[in-house]
This record gives structure tokens, sequence and C-alpha cells, in this order.
């Protein structure tokens, strides 16, 4: 493109439509809007559809909208095939035979919401709401809405993406950043202007860090990857850091090529070669930063050959990388998915924000700006938690209350581990009922997915809300709930900015959208709140004026903060002008992102004070919520637990090491599956093997092979390729085969090339954030006819032969406990005091007894 | 004549080209108007960074295009243009597109038969 104004100037507007947000066009309604999930994907790009006779047909990117300019991925320009498929679940359903039999009964709605009210109502008397687990899928748009519902609909502080240890994915990045910046940091690709790259202030990055992220085929957490090639295009130049070879590291100045789990330590020596060289920005330190000189002191000794020998790159290289980011006015870093998915995630995240601070590109035009939801449209995973009742909230299955790990409580979700070990073993409470909405939870974020079933199939009760059955829905719901997509939703999406609208245009039998769902279910379990609102546009428009709160840390952990926090949003229109109204068509840019240096503007902090939403005011290199935390205020590197220096025994039976999770243009996550077109491109799960590593372990490209560690394997077909070094392959995650048998204990094959086969749960970073399922250790060998299948060991022995379960941090607690149990004891979880049946008090920890 | 312009050096291999290609001519599995091609990646010896390794997709215009004769002659872009994410693509006169080849990055000028 590089030339914006030509493109703008050579749009034939009226071919598009200008001004009008839906119209008659060769037979087809066409209605321009927003897509926002299902199908899944973090962004949300503005589209035009067509409908004939009530089916969608086609689908187009709209040249006019300045969010993606009418560009599209294959993931919306095969809507058609998603919307339409004939897998779809098309009406609420009961299970008929025993779970994983895949027999299913046709109901009502009515029915089903009977059924669920029932046992939701009965849970509540017996055991409290924090009996309840409410789980979603990530960045789906639902991510408001579920947290919402089920902290005030069904009354349980217990919610999650389950299955991921460590809440590996993006909160440590969003809380790690809050800490340090008091909000979250995003690369500036003008993405916050209406006028985009034309805009006067804004410049393009002179450098951009790509680091731990494949942003083009991801568009991860609100971003979409291919902004950056436009930057680039305008003369942006790359590092990328990156255990594969990307486009990125393709045409960059330094790739990187990080040992997987490692970024951290390459981090703390590029601050280390940015302070001694004295290459930071002095004069912003000195204004705006707090912490510098413990930052400095911390990371003096780790240099780049200290680095080099961790990280398995070239000292030279990590200097000279540290030197170009450190000399671009503006420079700025995109950060990614493998920040979280190792155990130093807070660590690395506190080191990635130290970086921007000290370079002096925190909140300046081209670096990393500083964001909110547009309009302070902050409803997030926090929304609802004032709903439950206090007696249930306490009980939040957290890393302090459920583990016994010391430190805050800064996440919203409930802590995964937490809530597993309440599932496997009652303590330090029974679950009675899981609500899945929009997870397909056995194919994608469950790590130790063998165990994470066998504990499911736990709990009596399990309602599943999705638009296709998966593999989750047949192995363990009990109830299945068709939810509509995208195309047949009215909603809304404040993530990140401009604000955008989705409008319903068809339907699909009698699915229905996730806000109806929450809303009809929500007025039958807390009709006080929900009856405030009559149809899910009445919902959508309190979101969009009344939603405010935390978007993924616990309110507390931004309120200690300092952020803003007004309890009323700055959007004044309904949603239905921001459908309809000709000066928005569906999006509405806020100012707030808009500005630049926020903080010399008074417009980070509640009283309006000039800074940040820090607790000094300043950026703090050192982060005072931290120490509150529980965690190390500076910046470190914590070796994978499985790796050549942690377990260099161990290294000869398994030599390679495993990455996996990065994505395809095909595929989010587990979806699309089913779609002929992904599969036509992309038909089977790709695992990348050096090609002398092939050859030395006698691989052909092609060739199915397994990925074997010390917990279990999984195959995937090789391609042979040198994007990844001799010493590493890299899997991909999320496959399932629609195309299969659905039945127990087949399920679709989501055991058959799924890497958390061999990720374990209860492995976790410091403050039990972040796990190590980015660098694993692991050996690889061609599958041969006769080998048992995944499917089969876990079928035959619940999991893999040489399987060894992780357990709990509290074992001896859960032993004693149920010792004293089967003993007629009774317990007191929020005391952690166990009284014997003789009326001996003890505490279950120290075993201290109380009079 | 009208031609597609692709500055190759930025294609990021999408596929966006390609399937909205297809759903606009309705083409089953296995042909397309407009289909990626990849080269590498491998290595140059000796050739310093950023030029150091060929990764390079093109997209090849096949003979099922028409240039999207129905849309742009309603002043809408071809359903490939319109559609490339990584903006490397353009529609229009031959001549005027092959005054943005500016020997700086790669491009590669395609036309179709005319009917």
């Amino acid at each position: 493109m590089a030339d914006y104004k030509e493109f703008l100037d050579s749009l034939d507007r009226k071919a598009y439509h200008e001004g009008e947000w839906q119209w008659e066009e060769d037979g087809y309604t066409v209605t321009r809007t927003y897509h926002y999930s299902p199908p899944g994907c973090h962004t949300s790009c503005g589209v035009l559809l067509y409908v004939k006779d009530g089916k969608l047909e086609r689908i187009e990117g709209d040249p006019l909208d300045p969010c993606t300019n009418g560009k599209l991925c294959i993931k919306c320009l095969t809507m058609d095939e998603s919307v339409n498929h004939p897998d779809r679940l098309k009406y609420p359903m009961k299970r008929a035979g025993e779970r994983g039999e895949n027999k299913w009964e046709r109901i009502t709605w009515d029915e089903a919401y009977d059924t669920i009210e029932a046992k939701v109502k009965e849970i509540w008397e017996t055991d409290g709401g924090n009996a309840i687990i409410c789980v979603h899928g990530t960045g789906r748009n639902i991510n408001w809405q579920v947290p919402f519902f089920g902290q005030a609909a069904l009354k349980t502080p217990n919610i999650s993406t389950f299955g991921f240890t460590g809440f590996s994915c993006y909160m440590p990045r969003i809380c790690g950043s809050i800490a340090p910046f008091g909000d979250f940091p995003i690369v500036d690709a003008s993405e916050t202007h209406p006028d985009r790259y034309n805009n006067p202030e804004w410049v393009a990055p002179e450098v951009i860090v790509v680091w731990g992220n494949e942003p083009l085929a991801s568009n991860a957490d609100g971003y979409i990857g291919h902004w950056l090639v436009q930057c680039v295009q305008m003369g942006s130049k790359i590092i990328s850091i990156d255990p594969r070879l990307t486009w990125w590291g393709a045409r960059a100045e330094y790739w990187l090529q990080v040992r997987p789990g490692t970024d951290a330590a390459l981090a703390c020596a590029w601050i280390n070669v940015i302070i001694s060289e004295k290459l930071y920005d002095e004069e912003f330190v000195s204004l705006w930063c707090a912490g510098f000189e413990e930052l400095a002191e911390s990371v003096k000794d780790m240099t780049p050959e200290w680095a080099a020998e961790i990280c398995d790159l070239d000292a030279d290289d990590i200097r000279a990388s540290a030197r170009l980011y450190a000399s671009a006015k503006p420079g700025a870093i995109q950060w990614g998915l493998a920040f979280d998915q190792q155990l130093s995630a807070m660590a690395l995240t506190l080191a990635g924000c130290d970086l921007m601070a000290l370079c002096g590109n925190v909140d300046v035009p081209g670096g990393n700006i500083l964001v909110h939801n547009a309009f302070e449209c902050n409803a997030g995973y926090a929304s609802g938690e004032d709903l439950t009742p206090p007696e249930w909230r306490a009980k939040k299955l957290n890393n302090r209350f459920a583990l016994g790990i010391e430190g805050g409580d800064f996440v919203a979700h409930a802590s995964s581990d937490g809530l597993l070990q309440a599932i496997e073993t009652d303590f330090p409470y029974p679950i009675k009922m899981m609500w899945i909405q929009s997870s397909n939870t056995l194919s994608c974020p469950s790590q130790d997915v063998a165990r994470t079933m066998e504990a499911m199939k736990r709990i009596p009760f399990i309602v599943n809300a999705d638009p296709y059955i998966t593999p989750t829905s047949v192995a363990l719901a009990d109830i299945l709930l068709p939810v509509a997509m995208s195309a047949e939703r009215n909603s809304a999406r404040t993530w990140w900015t401009p604000a955008r609208a989705m409008v319903k245009v068809c339907d699909f039998y009698e699915a229905k959208s996730d806000e109806q769902i929450i809303l009809e279910m929500g007025k039958r379990l807390n009709p006080e709140i929900f009856d405030q609102w009559d149809t899910d546009i009445d919902w959508l428009n309190w979101y969009l004026h009344d939603g405010t709160g935390s978007f993924s840390a616990t309110t507390e952990a931004t309120d200690q903060g300092g952020a803003k926090n007004s309890g009323k949003t700055l959007f004044k229109p309904t949603w239905e002008e921001l459908v309809k109204d000709p000066s928005m068509l569906g999006h509405a840019y806020d100012e707030f992102n808009a500005t630049y240096n926020k903080a010399a503007k008074g417009m980070f902090r509640a009283d309006g004070s000039v800074g940040y939403g820090t607790p000094s005011g300043r950026l703090e290199l050192a982060p005072a919520l931290f120490q509150y935390w529980g965690l190390k205020t500076t910046p470190f590197h914590t070796e994978p637990p499985e790796s050549p220096l942690s377990t260099p025994e161990m290294m000869e039976e398994y030599p390679l090491i495993l990455t996996c999770g990065g994505r395809s243009f095909e595929f989010f996550h587990s979806e699309h599956r089913q779609l002929p077109t992904m599969r036509e491109l992309h038909p089977q799960p790709r695992v990348l093997v050096n090609p002398k590593t092939a050859e030395a372990y006698g691989i052909e490209d092609g060739q199915w092979i397994w990925i074997e560690n010390d917990h279990g394997r999984f195959k995937q077909q090789a391609k042979v390729s040198p994007v990844v070094n001799e010493r590493t392959i890299h899997a991909e995650h999320g496959w399932w085969f629609p195309e299969t048998d659905g039945a127990a204990p087949f399920l679709f094959g989501t055991f058959e090339s799924n890497p958390n086969n061999c990720t374990k749960a209860f492995v976790t970073g410091q403050g039990g954030v972040g796990s190590p399922i980015k660098g694993m250790i692991c050996k690889i060998y061609p599958v041969k006819e006769g080998d048992e299948m995944p499917y089969e060991a876990i079928a035959k022995q619940g999991n893999f032969s040489w399987y060894e379960k992780v357990e709990s941090p509290r074992e001896d607690e859960i032993e004693k406990y149920h010792d004293l149990m089967a003993d007629g004891a009774s317990y007191d979880p929020m005391t952690n005091i166990i009284t014997t049946k003789d009326g001996v008090r003890m505490d279950l920890k120290t075993e201290e007894v109380y009079a | 004549m009208k031609g597609i312009l692709i500055n190759y050096d930025y294609c990021t291999g999408c596929h966006s080209c390609e399937v909205a290609c297809k759903k606009h001519l309705d083409l089953p599995k296995g042909e397309f108007g407009i289909k990626l091609t990849e080269t590498g990646p491998y290595e140059y010896e000796g050739v310093p960074a950023p030029n150091h390794w060929e990764w390079t997709w093109l997209p090849v215009i096949t003979k099922a295009c028409d240039m999207c004769e129905d849309r742009t002659s309603k002043g809408k872009m071809p359903m490939c243009v319109q559609h490339c994410q990584a903006w490397c693509m353009y529609y229009g006169d031959t001549e005027e597109l092959i005054k943005k080849m500016d020997g700086k990055t790669r491009f590669a000028l395609y036309t179709t038969t005319e009917n």
C-alpha cells in the first residue's frame, strides 16, 4: 500500500454504498456490519454480508471500514461454510445415552432452561454457587457476557478458561503490564485513528520487535497483524524473536532464534546493554519512570554473554539487536502468547515493559501506546463480581485459597489448577456443575488433557453451549445449547478501539446468540438483575453505557493501580444508532485511545493529575504492585523445568525441544476443522522438523511421527523445513477431526494429535502464573502400524502407560482431609480448620491444634 | 489493458486472494483463479540481513481469472485485490501500474488473455 491517500482516493465509494448500513443489490440484502465470532477470532473486521432468502451466501470485506479497509482473512471469507455447515447444532439437546455415546434427544429451549434452573437452585441450597464452574473460551465475543453470567446468574466466583494451568494466555501480559504501567501497551499502527495511516500525528515505528508472536496468522489479542505489514511498507525495520523463522524473521535485520522458554534471559540482557551503554532515554526516564536504580542493579550481571549461553544465541547479535531497538525513535514491541507460556511469564512481561519505558517508547506515536477499551466500556472478566453473594465469592478457587500459593489475587479468573484440584479431590469443596460456553475444553485449552477429562467426568452436571458438537460436548455434556454465529447475532465490541456493532442478518434453526441465552437463563436465576433488560439489545445498551469494570484483572488490582474506574462509560449513542447512524455505520472511535502522551495530559489518573495509573504515578520499572502480589520486582529468567540446562540427564532420552501452538491462517484454535476450504489448504496437523533432524531420525516429509515426552505422546505429519533449528520441533495445537467417529473413546480423534497429552497441570511460574508449555523436551519417531493410539491408551488405563501425575501443592493436606473426613470430621474451607469427630480443631496445613 | 500488479516482497502467503476468488467464481476443490506459489525458505551464504533469507510467496493468476469483469465494471475492486491483507496487490491500467515499479522492492505485473 504505502500510499494510503492514493488508496482512499481510488475507491469508488458509490459502488460500495457509502453512507448506507443496508441495501438491496443483485437479489441480495447487503448489510454493512462487523464480524465478531463465532466462528472464533480475536479481531473484528468490517464486512458486507450478502443474504438471500434468509441465508448468508457471500461475505466481503468493507473497503470503507477504516479498521481493516476491506481486507479479510480466510476465516471470514469462508463464513458461508461455517454458518451453513450441516454439522452445526440446530436444537437444544439432552443426552440420550451415557456420556461419550454421542446419542442425543432434541428438547425445547424451555425444557433445557427448566432442567438447568432446577439444578442450579438445588446446588445453591446444598453447596452454594461456588460449587458451579463457569467456563468460556478465548477471545470469543463472550469475554464480558459469560463472566457476567457466571458471577451474576450462576452466582459463582469460579470463572475460568478451564484447563489453562498458570493462566497461560494473556493474563500474565495484561496483569504484568498493569503493575508497571497502570494500563496495557499495544503497538501503534495508527489503529486508534479513523484517518489511520494519514493521521498527521502518527508515524510508523522505526523498528518493530515481533517477539514470541506470529501476528499475521494469529491476529491475537484484538490486534490485526497485517497492520504491521503496512508499517513495514512504510519503512519499519524488523527484529524477530522467535524459535521459528516466520515472514518477519525472513525479512528481519535480526532474527534471534531464541531457545523456547528463555525469552526473559534475552530481555534481561537487552536491558543490561541498554543501561550499561547508556542507550536509554535519560530525559524520559528521569521525568516519567521510577525504580531505575533497582532495575539497573538487578540486571548488571545479565550480560549478552550470560544470556547467549541460556538462549542458544550469539552474544554479538543480542548486543547489536538491543542497540537497534534502543536507537529507534520510536520503537515498538509486538509481544505474543509465548510470553505467557513460559515459567518467566510475569517477569518477562515486566522486562518487556521496562524496555518500552527505558527507551521512551510508551504512549508515543509509533511506539507502544497505552489503550483502554473504547469509551471506557471495560466490561470484562471481572464483570458481575459484585453480584455474587459475598460468602460464595470468598470461596473463589484462586491460587492463594485453593493452592496455598502466597501472593495477591490479581487475576479476575479462578485458578484453573485450583478448579482441577477441587474437581479431582473435592478439596476444599466438591464441584457439582460446569457451564461451558464457547470452549472446546478438551481439544484446545486443557493441559494434561486425559487427566482433565477424567476429572471432568466426576462433575455431576455439565451444560455446553456451542455452535457445533465438539469432542467436549460428546465426552462430557448432559445438555447442549446451540449458539448462533456472528451473522446471526446482535452484539457489540469495545476491545480496544473503535467500538463496533454486529447486526443479526439471518437465523440458523433454533440457535440463539450468547446474549440471548444468558439473558433468558439469567432472568430465571437472578431476575432482580436480569429483568432490567427485555431484549439482547437492551443488554447491549447497558454494556455500552454502564459496562465499566475491569477487563481482565480483578477490580481490586486495577483499583490499586489508581487507574480510572468511573462506573459509567463515555459512550452516548444507542446500539441501534451505532449500527445505523450514517456518522458511525457500525463503528465509533474514542478520544482517549486516539490521544498520545496521555500522562502529561492528566488522562490516566482518577483525579485527573499528571502521571500514569500506577501507585507512584510513574512508569514503575520495579513495580510496587509486584511486591504486593508476592512477585520479585525486577525481571529474571526461570529455566524451563525440563531442558538441556535444568535436566541434562533427561536429554539422552528426550533430545529435542518441543515448542507448540503457533497459529496457521486456516484455524482459530480448535475451530474451522469442519470447513472444506480450510482442510483443502491444511489437511492435517503439521509438526515442523529441521531437515538435518529428519535425516537423523529417519523421518520423511509428510510422514506421521510420534512426539513423545515423559508424560505422553501425540502424532502429527512431519513438515521438513529449515524454519526450526536442528534442536527444536514445532507442533500445532487444537486439532480434532470432525469427519471421524465422534463417540468415545475416539471422540473425533481429539487426543490423537494433541500436544496437551504432554503438558502438565500444576507446573507454574512465580505466583502460580505462567506455564512452560512452549518449551518442553521430547523425542520423535515414525508412527508404525500396530502402535497403540492415544485414545486407546487413554481408554485402557486412563492415560499413557508411562504417565506420572503431578500432584497439587496441597497433596499432603488433601490426604489428611480425606482420612479425617472419612472418620467423621467436619471442615471449614475458609479457615482451613478441620474438626475431628472428637471435637479436636486442627489447622489442616500446620496441624496446629486449637483449644 | 487492465492488469494486476503484485508487490510480492510483501506477500505473506495468507491465502485471502485464493479464497476470495474461489468464492466469487464458485470454483470446486483443487481449482483456483489465483494460486499462491511459495519459494524457500532457504539461506544465501554470505548475504547480510535483511536479505539473507529467501522466502517468497507469489500468487499466479490462472485461466479461470476474468479480472472480476462483473465487479470492476461497477467500480469495485477484483476480489483478490480487495481482500489482500498484505496490501500488496493493485488493479488498473498496466501503463499506470508499471509506474509503481520503483526498483526498491520486487513487483510482478499480470495480464490475462482478452476475450
